[in-house]
């Protein structure tokens, strides 16, 4: 295991290594728009992804997945926005705010949460899935294979194999222009979040964050967000949120923290999230260790020989 | 908009969006914001973060309420008596700004003895003709004020209306700007105030409560936060869209928003005011620059056929003695010079005995009725689909059929170009595609990445878009459109002798054109908008710079300035980050860029900021300064008095702020310029399960109704059969769509977001009508029946009004039955009674049946529609009359 | 040195090379993803514009490359959006794109029971003729009254709120100077 908060693969980038950055998702200013989820599909040319009605408030998109890498969730409830406090004289039992019994509608933009410690990058066998400059997991579409491997490994559900777009069910068959480089390779591959490794790359931030009206959607060095969301959460408190929590934003947690962390305004099961996520591979990053030694020992003494033998 | 005309002067939103931010306490109402207006709603979170009070009360909890700080839960189609009860709450607890409101209103201004209230007539006003079904506004005026009729000179019976008076109280026969009889003590029996307090004393938080289904507590809570936030030092805004605008008594909806904020002293100051949230790219634009039968650019009225004078009438009628609207004949002499040259003289009356003339009402529900009774031979629909985005979808498509053409314009096929063969009537074997005798031309359009040009967006601001791409094949714009179609009408009548072609020939059509395919150039015709002087060509900075002897031409005076220099101002793009947050150099806001309006009332009389908090445009001993264009004349004093027969500007006190108001302020009142009176009042809409409990007279009696076979209206409250219609049904759009769906429903990437026709309604109205959620549901009404799943959801609740329980039924309207997602369009339910200032259809609130289960295929849905009909209509024919006020009531 | 370079290729070498021993980072990086430009970068040129949807006014950047959007995204300068968009306004060009796009004119004949290929200029002609025709065919000199009218009320023409000002004002010009007074708009709606 490396060390806690830091991402595996990442310091290797020595010179070439930049601030790992990420997404903070403050729902407490979620408009539930989904220009997240459009903005991505147009960036990253993702297939539209069904024309299924399901009746889940306002999302017909449910979940992430290799056609969804944004997706809003929207969760009715009757709870009021701030938690009812002793009311002063004068005043109603909300403290004069005048929501204590109203409703909520929660909407939260989830995503990749591009973890620390990712089980997804600890068993591709191919090495498409890897850890980028910025500190990112990303899927290599000209590598993946669609093994599939990552899929389960993943304590979120984002890693999704992509069908072929029309044979889905509701499809309407269209196909986005994917990119020359990929030649002909039939699709089933995994896809997910890249966090818009291309556009880092030009120094331009992620699509969806570019685009978030009220920028519930933050991007920026990791470092920093973590001190935004920890101002945010308190200032939350101050103002007697009902609820209001931060997710993945922990370095000790399971997987270490999340590149792209949340703050909530429930629980995470509230919004469909594991509560307490857990890398997957947590053993088998030492067993990966042992088998590069012996590689490494291999590769070395076969090396030796060849380059020895001109000097 | 002839509701913030009449009130300020001038048809469009007072302040910016991005000054929401400033705000105190934001109001929105008739408006789901931040479904609808996404990006700008981030002003509304930036002031919510900033302390500000976010209130949104509305039928349904929508996204905007989720982010708002307090929702309150309102029956659809009560707004005017919430609004009436912070009216009355203001008054009766004296919490208006005292200074603002004697200065810069028309409360001190003392009525005629001819006007009496709708609390002493039971509902009407003074002035109604049961014969005529309409009022006499003579009878509403201001004491000892002449009026059109009586000067002589006027054209008989002329009076400004609809969006004509929706820029401006013209308010003819003012002397120096000063109404004859005031009292600045604000006492006297029939000044505006005392009036006001007597026409809203009955609104009291209970009558509230009682009408419109909330709480006395959470409308209280509303009137306190408004009245705390504003005043010297606070300012609240109000946020609006078509759920205000869409009613039978619509414009006054905005009417009694504009009372509570000139009450407050909220209009032309930082943070405060009445934002019209429009919601198409240029709907501003289109009615600055109107595709509207009854106006000219910037708000001329088109000569009236009945009320015709010669033009020396026209013109005095329409010229204001006092304000700006006192230079009406340079802003029309400058129109006909930019459109007909040199062939409009002086001596032909600037051709004006030529211009064609128009009706009471050539409106587009007008139209269609003329469709169906098959006088209309050809329609032009260009970049709208009214089959689906216009009340009674079904009326649309039977009118269609009758034409013997039709073109149709647009970047998709829509529904209105296919209603001949994939339709519901088709479906249902009311139409027979052999049967129906219209020609049909489609026509690929160019999007906007595809052209030059400007749009005015909902805050008055014209931003100019580069063309990136050329259309492809067929596909043009219709600036290529119409420049070509008339060159080539023109071309076929050079020749002709006929007298009705002699405007044809006079009329100026050439601008420059570029690319292979001869797109014509968009800034050229910028550039004639915007206006020049004819003998030296030089651009005009401004409408001041207009004359009336044929020496100026100007295709719209309220955008004249937007070419000055011989430069785009439009297309200034000067980055935010280089300038304050007004942006002065971003883009062009008419008038004469202008980002509040009305802004001089940011100061006090003296010219001071009320408060440092809320400084923004003040007067510095020489001249009137600060972060706006000031919207008064810059030298003009604070203590300027007008001198005895001044006119036009010069009649307008150096305290009065609304400069194109005849006596330079704000309208509580209005004397003039509204079909269905002076003040607002509660109306039940056209179909409401309940009654008025203000009055005997149930609904707008100066409604706009019809006589349509097509257009069959459900019982109401009070008449047998009311009880087959017993819910309240109200339209409105979600974020993931836009309007009629002809640009979303043909993206996949939005139609997957919202996929399918759906209906909202609560768990207490889906037990009692046996809905089950993700099923399926049939609403119905008198026009037609159609399906759509069922979203159960807490986020719509029943309501109870006068003591009785109801629901409310919640429909989008976006679909139609093609594209990639399609479904039935909630349109087809609604009738097409209307507002009689705009025309406008009601659409917000209306009544309907649901039942479980998809819809009747075939020609048994014609038929189930027909059964349930004529079922009410048969109760209603056997039953005694039961509300008299029919009789008083109207048809146009 | 094709086997030195063969060697250092083999990912277990540049996975020891380079200080990345499980081969989670650069060592497996492919040579798409180390080249990775993106396309707004690639643009042969970049148009300011304004969102086509709600009246707003966000401004958008489209970004152009052999002819065609490559992509739209919001103006980081407009006061307005500060660079944002909603989802309407991030499909734009996809909007512009759409599958269902139509590019050519089409003709269904009175009573017809399919739409009929049409020449553009063929269409032009034939509109223009309808409205000369109808237009002499139903003119209103004057009203039943005797007074002047100057005017068809056999032609409508529907549309404007989605247009740009500069076509709005041009067929206001053109239809008052044809008599054509139903002229309308979503403004009501």
């Amino acid at each position: 295991m490396q060390p806690t908060g830091v991402p595996a693969g990442w310091e290797a980038y020595g010179d070439e290594k930049q601030e790992r950055v990420g997404f903070f998702t403050d729902t407490s200013v979620c408009i539930g728009c989904k220009a997240c989820e459009v903005a991505c599909k147009e960036w990253n040319l993702v297939p539209e992804d069904g024309l299924v009605w399901t009746g889940e408030s306002y999302d017909n998109t449910s979940t992430l997945g290799a056609n969804s890498w944004r997706h809003v969730a929207f969760v009715e409830q009757r709870k009021p926005l701030h938690v009812p406090s002793e009311p002063e004289p004068g005043q109603t039992e909300d403290g004069g705010r005048g929501d204590g019994d109203a409703l909520r509608w929660l909407m939260s933009s989830d995503v990749c949460k591009h973890c620390t410690h990712a089980a997804c990058l600890d068993v591709c066998p191919t090495g498409s899935l890897f850890r980028t400059e910025f500190g990112t997991v990303v899927v290599q579409e000209d590598i993946c294979n669609g093994c599939g491997y990552c899929v389960p490994a993943c304590p979120f559900g984002v890693l999704d194999k992509r069908d072929i777009a029309s044979d889905r069910p509701g499809s309407m068959g269209h196909k986005p222009d994917l990119p020359a480089s990929l030649g002909t390779k039939e699709d089933g591959r995994v896809w997910k979040c890249t966090l818009c490794y291309d556009r880092l790359k030009g120094g331009h931030e992620p699509a969806c964050a570019k685009a978030c009206p009220t920028k519930s959607i933050q991007f920026g060095p990791l470092d920093e967000l973590r001190e935004r969301a920890d101002a945010r959460l308190a200032k939350l408190s101050d103002e007697g949120w009902n609820g209001a929590q931060l997710y993945g934003r922990d370095p000790g947690d399971g997987v270490g923290g999340f590149g792209a962390f949340f703050l909530l305004l429930d629980d995470p099961e509230v919004y469909g999230l594991p509560p307490d996520p857990v890398v997957t591979t947590k053993h088998v990053g030492a067993m990966w260790e042992n088998m590069a030694t012996a590689a490494a020992v291999l590769v070395v003494g076969v090396a030796a020989a060849f380059l020895g033998g001109r000097g | 908009m002839p509701s913030l005309g009449t009130s300020f002067g001038r048809g469009g939103a007072t302040d910016f969006q991005q000054d929401l931010q400033n705000s105190d306490c934001i109001v929105i109402m008739g408006s789901n914001m931040a479904e609808n207006h996404p990006v700008g709603f981030q002003w509304v979170m930036e002031a919510r973060e900033r302390g500000a009070k976010v209130i949104h009360v509305d039928p349904r909890f929508t996204r905007t309420s989720a982010m708002a700080t307090k929702w309150v839960g309102i029956r659809a189609g009560s707004d005017i008596a919430f609004l009436g009860g912070i009216v009355n709450y203001i008054l009766q607890n004296d919490l208006h700004f005292e200074e603002y409101v004697k200065h810069y209103t028309n409360a001190p201004v003392i009525i005629e003895d001819t006007y009496v209230d709708t609390e002493e007539l039971d509902g009407l006003f003074a002035g109604w003709d049961p014969e005529e079904g309409k009022y006499d506004s003579s009878q509403w005026r201001y004491e000892g004020m002449e009026t059109h009729g009586a000067a002589g000179q006027r054209e008989e019976g002329f009076s400004p209306k609809g969006e004509q008076s929706g820029h401006g109280g013209h308010g003819g026969g003012l002397h120096h700007g000063e109404p004859p009889s005031e009292d600045p003590d604000l006492r006297h029996p029939r000044c505006v105030f005392q009036i006001l307090k007597r026409h809203y004393q009955r609104y009291t938080p209970e009558l509230v409560a009682d009408t419109c289904g909330c709480s006395v507590e959470d409308f209280l809570y509303v009137a306190e936060a408004l009245a705390q936030n504003s005043g010297r030092e606070r300012t609240s805004a109000f946020c609006y869209a078509v759920g205000w605008t869409q009613h039978t008594v619509g414009v006054q909806y905005i009417r009694t928003a504009a009372i509570v904020q000139q009450l407050l002293g909220n209009i032309g100051r930082p943070g405060g005011g009445i934002v019209a949230l429009r919601g198409h790219a240029s709907i501003q634009g289109s009615t600055d620059i109107p595709t509207l039968f009854n106006i000219l650019p910037g708000y001329l009225p088109m000569p009236h056929a009945e009320y015709y004078g010669g033009f020396d009438n026209f013109m005095a009628a329409n010229t204001s003695p006092t304000g700006w609207w006192g230079h009406f004949k340079a802003y029309w002499v400058s129109l006909m010079k930019a459109y007909f040259g040199e062939h409009a003289t002086e001596d032909n009356s600037w051709l004006f005995p030529r211009l064609p003339r128009i009706d009471e009402d050539n409106s587009a529900y007008w139209t269609l009725g003329q469709m169906l009774e098959g006088k209309v031979k050809g329609y032009v629909v260009a970049g709208e689909n009214p089959v689906v985005g216009n009340a009674n979808g079904k009326a649309h498509r039977l009118g269609l059929s009758k034409l013997d053409w039709l073109v149709v314009r647009d970047v998709v096929e829509i529904e209105t170009a296919s209603f001949w063969y994939d339709s519901p009537e088709i479906e249902s074997g009311e139409l027979k595609t052999g049967e129906i005798g219209t020609e049909v031309f489609f026509l690929p359009a160019a999007t906007h990445t595809e052209k030059d040009g400007s749009f005015t967006n909902t805050q008055r601001l014209l931003q100019w878009h580069w063309q990136a791409t050329e259309p492809k094949l067929d596909c043009r714009s219709e600036l290529w459109f119409y420049f070509h179609l008339g060159r080539m009408i023109k071309q076929r009548l050079q020749d002709s002798e006929e007298e009705r072609d002699a405007l044809v020939k006079a009329l100026r059509w050439e601008y420059p054109t570029h690319s292979q395919i001869q797109e014509p150039s968009a800034e050229a015709v910028l550039a004639e908008i915007s206006g020049w002087e004819i003998g030296s060509g030089t651009f005009l900075d401004g409408y001041p710079k207009l004359r009336d002897d044929g020496s100026t031409a100007c295709g719209c005076w309220i955008y004249s300035g937007v070419y000055k220099d011989g430069i785009n101002q439009a297309a200034r793009k000067r980055p935010h980050w280089e300038q304050t947050y007004v942006a002065p150099e971003w883009a062009w806001a008419w008038p004469d860029n202008r980002r509040i309006l009305y802004n001089r009332a940011s100061a006090d009389p003296d010219g001071n900021p009320w408060s440092e908090r809320k400084k923004f445009v003040w007067w510095n001993g020489e001249k009137w300064t600060g972060l706006d264009t000031p919207d008064f004349e810059e030298t003009k004093p604070p203590d300027y008095v007008p001198p005895d027969g001044a006119e036009a500007e010069d009649a307008i006190a150096g305290d009065h702020p609304f400069v194109m108001q005849a006596d330079g302020r704000s309208w509580l009142y209005v004397p003039q310029g509204l079909e269905d009176g002076p003040l607002p009042t509660h109306y039940e809409p056209h179909e409401s399960p309940f009654g008025n409990t203000l009055y005997s007279q149930r609904a707008n009696p100066r409604r706009q109704q019809n006589q349509l076979a097509e257009d069959p209206s459900n019982p109401v409250d009070g008449e047998p059969g009311a009880e087959l219609y017993p819910y309240v049904v109200t339209t409105y759009r979600l974020t993931e769509h836009h309007t009629a769906g002809g640009m979303t429903r043909s993206v996949p990437y939005l139609a997957e977001l919202q996929p399918a026709m759906f209906c909202e309604v609560s768990p207490e109205l889906a037990a009692e009508a046996g809905l089950e959620h993700g099923g399926w549901a049939t609403i119905y009404s008198a026009r037609s029946a159609i399906e759509a799943r069922v979203l159960v959801t807490d986020r719509i609740p029943p309501i109870t009004v006068h003591g009785r329980t109801t629901h409310q039924v919640g429909l989008p309207y976006h679909w139609g039955s093609r594209l990639l997602s399609s479904g039935d369009s909630a349109n087809d339910l609604m009738h097409m009674t209307l507002d009689p200032n705009v025309h406008i259809q009601e659409v917000k609130a209306a009544t309907c049946g649901i039942r479980p289960g998809r819809r009747p295929r075939g020609k048994a849905l014609p038929e189930f529609v027909a059964g349930i009909r004529e079922q009410a209509h048969a109760r209603r024919e056997t039953a005694p009359k039961a509300e008299p006020a029919d009789v008083r009531e109207t048809t146009a | 040195m094709a086997l030195a370079k063969l060697l250092a290729s083999w990912p277990v070498v540049r996975q020891l090379q380079q200080g990345d021993p499980l081969g989670l980072g650069p060592a497996v990086q492919s040579r798409r993803s180390r080249s990775l430009v993106p396309r707004v970068d690639e643009a042969e040129h970049v148009v300011q514009s304004i969102c086509p949807y709600c009246a707003v006014g966000c401004g958008q950047l489209v970004y152009v490359k052999d002819g065609e959007i490559t992509h739209v995204e919001g103006d980081p300068a407009s006061p307005i959006s500060r660079g944002r968009l909603c989802p309407k306004g991030q499909a734009t060009k996809s909007y512009a794109q759409s599958p269902l796009r139509e590019y050519k004119v089409k003709y269904r004949r009175p009573y017809g029971n399919a739409w009929e290929e049409l020449e553009l200029d063929a269409a032009m002609e034939m509109i223009a003729d309808r409205i000369v025709e109808t237009r002499a065919a139903t003119w209103q000199a004057k009203t039943e009254e005797g007074k002047p009218a100057n005017r068809t009320m056999a032609i409508g023409n529907l549309g404007g709120a989605t247009l740009d000002n500069e076509e709005n004002y041009l067929i206001k010009k053109l239809l008052t100077a044809l008599g054509i007074v139903q002229v309308e708009n979503q403004a009501r709606i």
